[in-house]
């Protein structure tokens, strides 16, 4: 499965607060799979693998992911000013409409009915990050459109990059170990194999690789 | 409600707001024992309550900070709690992303974004994971491998399967 490349951006700072509130406004139980579907699928703001390696720097930092994922996406199109309108976009909206039910509250959330939807969102929502997961999981191992393939390598780095995924979900998961404990030792592993694949191809390497706007 | 009560909450939030590393849930545990045990401003119920309300609704989990802030001190206290939980996260944020991208020519950040992507897989993964098997049953693992398939191969709108899933659970299916 190609990953689509990132060729749009936004057009101007209304389309960025627009497009974060929409989709926060139909992240129910979670939006990182909407988020992942509307910046690569549909707006094409973010390649497959863009969006993982901005997702991965908002996972390590501190404050939500996914709003750090509009921070940086509003920053690396608009700067200061862009930063602030996604995340404003991601944030002003929900936060009416959930205290608005807020105030509602003591009213429905006893109903059979309302906690039935509530259980069905749920599972659904798991299924959406999952899903998303997957769809994602195809950008492993590629180390940018600036190196050249070397097909075995591609695939002994395939390899080892999904068992550092499993590793992850493993501890993460299954066993809840916790993140401060799991990121550090797993990621530092990654890192250091991740910095060795890089020199390896280094003489391929271009400075402009990551597809940044300058 | 005081000023005063506003100011403690945000000082509170402020401080609270770099702990939230792998998003805002992982705060519940620590906003708990602020609000329930330390300051004493609402009862356990209102507060699993108020998180549940931000689960649900639309919008990132971190709102939840701010529907304990409303029940806390109103709509001040909702500002207060909101404004402090994000205000140090997103600017480390911002100074890390811009410092990321002025070295990105550097090999070390090159293999930090692209080393850190399969973790981000697994951790994708294991929230999806965790989120199902909150609920036992065959017929909520079934929902949840049904919508996962649907995501990974179609390109049915997400807010489709999520009504999908709201109507199952209204007919009483799970």
């Amino acid at each position: 499965m190609s990953a689509p490349e990132s060729s749009a951006r936004p057009r101007s700072k209304r389309e960025l607060f627009l497009t974060f509130a929409k989709l926060a406004l139909q992240g129910f139980g979670g939006v990182l799979a909407i988020v992942q579907r509307v910046l690569c699928e549909e707006k094409r703001w973010l390649s497959r693998s863009e969006f993982v390696e901005t997702l991965a720097v908002a996972q390590v930092l501190p404050g939500p992911n996914v709003c750090n994922v509009s921070l940086m996406v509003g920053d690396r199109f608009f700067g200061l000013g862009g930063a602030a309108v996604a995340l404003a976009g991601m944030l002003v909206a929900p936060a009416i409409v959930v205290l608005a039910l807020a105030s509602l509250e003591a009213q429905f959330t006893s109903e059979p009915a309302l906690q039935g939807a509530l259980r069905g969102i749920a599972a659904t929502t798991a299924g959406l990050v999952l899903g998303t997961a997957i769809k994602l999981a195809s950008t492993l191992g590629q180390l940018g459109t600036a190196h050249a393939a070397h097909a075995r390598r591609d695939h002994l780095r395939r390899a080892v990059s999904a068992l550092l995924a499993v590793s992850t979900f493993v501890a993460v998961g299954w066993l809840r170990l916790p993140l401060l404990w799991v990121l550090p030792l797993l990621g530092l592993v990654s890192w250091a194999y991740a910095l060795r694949e890089l020199r390896r191809a280094t003489p391929q390497l271009r400075p402009e690789q990551n597809g940044t706007p300058p | 409600m005081s000023f005063a009560l506003l100011m403690l909450l945000f000082a509170h939030f402020l401080a609270m707001s770099l702990l939230a590393i792998g998003g805002g849930v992982v705060l519940i545990p620590e906003v708990h024992r602020l609000m329930v045990e330390e300051l004493k401003l609402m009862s356990d119920g209102t507060f699993t309550g108020a998180v549940a309300l931000a689960q649900a609704a639309p919008g990132p989990n971190v709102l939840f900070v701010a529907v304990v802030g409303y029940r806390a001190a109103g709509l001040a206290g909702a500002l207060a709690c909101m404004l402090g939980v994000m205000l140090p996260a997103s600017a480390l944020t911002l100074l890390a992303t811009r410092w990321l991208r002025a070295h990105q020519s550097l090999l070390g950040v090159q293999a930090f974004k692209l080393g850190l992507s399969p973790l981000v897989i697994g951790l994708m993964c294991a929230s999806g994971w965790t989120l199902a098997t909150e609920t036992p049953g065959t017929r909520h693992v079934l929902l949840t491998v049904l919508a996962a398939l649907l995501v990974w191969r179609t390109r049915v709108h997400l807010l489709l399967l999520l009504a999908l899933g709201a109507l199952v659970g209204v007919l009483g299916w799970i």
